[in-house]
Order: structure tokens, then C-alpha cells, then sequence
């Protein structure tokens, strides 16, 4: 069997990329992150071998849909991108347009779409994280992609209007 | 097996895009792509917003990781302490109501040497009492400012979130930081329309987990409590029940996410 701890710990760097992605707000993400690792710690005596990386992916893609959940209960403060520096180069506008489109996605096409082409999941174990079939986890990719593409198409747009 | 003519579906250019072909489609689609262009951008588009992707959030696995996650660590605190002692504290609250709502025995089992949560407390009620005081300066940072609580977070090593006191008409004017028990310690405060200051305080602080304990001197009161290695503060007039509702909105506020 492999060591429980050693492969959760290299874990660590991955999944605070998608959760970063996933969330867009540094403190939020490693928030899920800690959240995760102690729930994993905690099952640390139940875990017999298996796909520690899917299971890690797993618990912190529920934490996030918990969170989410509560936090739609209350009154939300939208952070506005507005102030974005004039003298941004082109790859930094770029990243705010990426990350733009994916706040603009539902949550369950957002994470399908991190899962797979951010962490390099396959469609099968995506549909596992998820707890969904195959199909849906590529139909929620494709809309994904619809979505994020019309979002980037149309912020080149209103630029062009503006120039 | 599958036929090579076969037309290609969206599908089939999702896989493509994602590795995800069977090998015997993969030189049927590729060619599809020669002949329609629409689904050659389509693609294009996609392979596109993977590196934008990977551009934008890729570095941060290359990050050190933070301490606070750190599994040794993690593996040797107990439990989160919004299910642990708050669940505890609000449920000696529902329970108690009069004698046993503030937990004496914890102070009893700190009480050796110069308590450092009596000193955590002294601290921050003498700060209460200095800043409320001040009209042009009592803060040093504006609520307003967004680099306040990032700011205070870093200084104290704990993600501050200010609890949004609002059905106590109280609004959150900033705060700022000041030398605690060995260590940094943040101080938030609020106002009302009436200009009546509430303050909150917090540092780090081993200590013992607590529950509230209150406090009162010439028209002005704390509640205090330790939780997590961290020490907390409600500060203001000397209203028992309000500032107990204070600080239990405080409590429930910072760890919800």
C-alpha cells in the first residue's frame, strides 16, 4: 500500500491551484485547501490504497459546492475588476479575461472544466468527483467552453467598440 | 472499427482537445479539421483557453506552501474550532443562561503565574478605552481600504475576517495594529449612528481554550475567550446582553465561510 500522508502531501500544490481557479480569492482557496487536508487527515485509518488524488479532488469540490451554498444564503459583495492597472501586459489582461469567463460559469461546469484541462483529469475520473455520468461531465464541459469562449469573444468586442 | 468517414461530432473535438480520442478516430478527425474550418477555430479557441488557463493558475503550484497547511500541523491541532469550542460555548449559552455561562473552571486551570489571557484582556480594553476616545484618528487603516484585513491577516497570522455587525447598527470604521502578549495583535472597530464605539481585538495567545467571560469598569465592558491558540476581545459600553449577542456574532462569523 502506499504511504497515506507522503501522497497527500504532494497533493498540496495541485490542489491549491484548483481551488485557487476554482475560487479566485487566494485566502478562500487555501481556506478549502486546510479544510480538505484535515478531512483527509481524519479519514487517514480508513483509507485502504485507492485514487488518493480523486479523493482529495473530491472532498475539496464538495467543500466548495457546502460553501457556496452558505454563502448564497447571505448578501454577496462582488468584487469589482474595474480598477485593473492601466499598464497591464498582455498575458496579465489575458488572465483577467480567463478569469472573468470562469466566474461567469455554474459551479458544477466550472470545476468540470478546471478538472480536466487545469489538472489533467480524465473524463471518467471527472464523472466520479462529480458523482455523475460520463455524458453529463461532457456536456458540461462543452457549455463550459461555449460560455468561456462568447466571454472572451465578447470582451474583445466591447474593446474594439471602446478603441 | 469505427468508420473513418464517419462525420465528426462536438464530442469527438471535445476529446480531441482533452486527449480523450479513441487512437483509431484520432487521424479521421484530425483530417475533418483540414476541411472545416469553423471546427479547426473551434478548437483553436479551446487549446487557447487551456494555456490561458494554465498561464493564469498554473504558477500557483510553484508557490511555497503556506505553513498553515502543513500536514504535521494540521495532524496535531484538534479540531476546527467553530465545531469545537464555539458549538461549546453556544451550547453553554443555550444551557447555562445564568451561572454556568461563563466558564470559570477554565480560568481556574490558567490561573498559575501571571495570566496571560487576564493580560490579553488588560490590553485590549486599555486599547478600547484609548482609541474609542480619539475623533480625528481612532483608526489607522479604513474599512474602506481593501488591503485592511490582508494586511492585519499577515500581521497576525490568521485570516481576519471583520464580522458584519449591521443588525447592531454597527458599521465598521477599520482598524489597526498593536503589540499584544509577544505578538501582534489586530483591533477592529465599529461604530453606530449614535458614534457609540465597539471594538474587536485578537492575537494570538497560548492559552488554554476558554469560554466568554465578561467584564465591566466604569460604564464600559469586555467579553473574552480563547480559541485555537487565539485570544479574542469584544470591547464596548457596559451592556451585558448586547455585547454577549456582540460577541456571539463575532464568534460565528469568523469561521463561517
Amino acid at each position: 500500500m502506499i504511504a497515506f500522508r507522503p501522497s497527500v502531501e504532494a497533493m498540496i500544490p495541485a490542489l491549491r491551484r484548483y481551488a485557487r481557479a476554482l475560487t479566485r480569492d487566494a485566502d478562500v482557496a487555501d481556506d478549502l485547501v486546510q479544510d480538505t487536508l484535515v478531512r483527509a487527515l481524519r479519514s487517514e485509518k480508513l483509507f485502504h490504497g485507492g485514487d488518493i488524488r480523486s479523493w482529495l479532488y473530491t472532498i475539496l469540490t464538495n467543500l466548495n459546492r457546502n460553501r457556496r451554498r452558505s454563502l448564497a444564503r447571505r448578501p454577496q459583495v462582488s468584487q469589482l475588476n474595474e480598477d485593473d492597472e492601466p499598464g497591464a501586459n498582455g498575458t496579465e489582461a489575458e488572465g483577467r479575461d480567463i478569469e472573468r469567463a470562469l466566474a461567469g460559469l455554474v459551479e458544477e461546469q466550472r470545476s468540470a472544466l478546471l478538472l480536466v484541462v487545469l489538472e489533467g483529469m480524465t473524463y471518467r475520473e471527472v464523472a466520479e468527483i462529480q458523482g455523475v455520468p460520463i455524458g453529463t461531465v461532457m456536456s458540461r464541459l462543452a457549455r463550459a467552453r461555449a460560455h468561456v469562449k462568447m466571454s472572451i469573444d465578447g470582451e474583445k468586442v466591447t474593446l474594439r467598440r471602446v478603441k | 472499427m469505427t468508420e473513418p468517414n464517419m462525420p465528426v461530432t462536438e464530442d469527438e473535438l471535445h476529446a480531441l482537445v482533452d486527449n480523450e480520442l479513441p487512437a483509431d478516430r484520432r487521424a479521421a478527425v484530425e483530417n475533418w479539421l483540414k476541411t472545416h474550418p469553423d471546427d479547426a477555430a473551434r478548437v483553436a479557441a479551446w487549446r487557447a483557453m487551456g494555456n490561458a488557463m494554465h498561464a493564469r493558475y498554473g504558477g500557483v503550484a510553484d508557490e511555497p506552501v503556506p505553513t498553515r497547511l502543513e500536514l504535521e500541523r494540521l495532524a496535531t491541532q484538534p479540531r476546527r474550532w467553530m465545531i469545537g469550542a464555539a458549538a461549546a460555548v453556544l451550547l453553554a449559552f443555550a444551557v447555562g443562561g445564568g451561572v454556568g455561562w461563563f466558564a470559570r473552571e477554565a480560568a481556574a486551570a490558567v490561573a498559575t503565574a501571571p495570566d496571560p489571557v487576564d493580560a490579553m484582556r488588560e490590553e485590549a480594553f486599555a486599547a478600547h478605552r484609548l482609541y474609542i476616545g480619539e475623533v480625528r484618528h481612532p483608526i489607522e487603516v479604513r474599512a474602506e481600504e481593501n488591503h485592511l484585513l490582508p494586511w492585519l491577516s499577515r500581521r497576525i497570522g490568521m485570516t481576519l475576517r471583520a464580522p458584519d455587525l449591521s443588525k447592531f447598527d454597527l458599521k465598521l470604521l477599520g482598524g489597526r495594529l498593536l503589540p499584544g502578549i509577544g505578538a501582534p495583535a489586530a483591533l477592529l472597530m465599529y461604530e453606530n449612528s449614535a458614534g457609540e464605539r465597539v471594538t474587536l481585538y485578537t492575537t494570538p495567545l497560548k492559552a488554554q481554550r476558554s469560554s466568554f467571560r465578561y467584564q465591566e469598569a466604569d460604564k464600559f465592558a469586555s467579553i473574552h475567550w480563547v480559541a485555537d491558540n487565539y485570544g479574542w476581545v469584544v470591547s464596548g459600553p457596559a451592556d451585558k446582553p448586547r455585547l454577549k449577542s456582540i460577541a456571539m456574532a463575532a464568534i460565528e462569523q469568523s469561521e463561517r465561510r
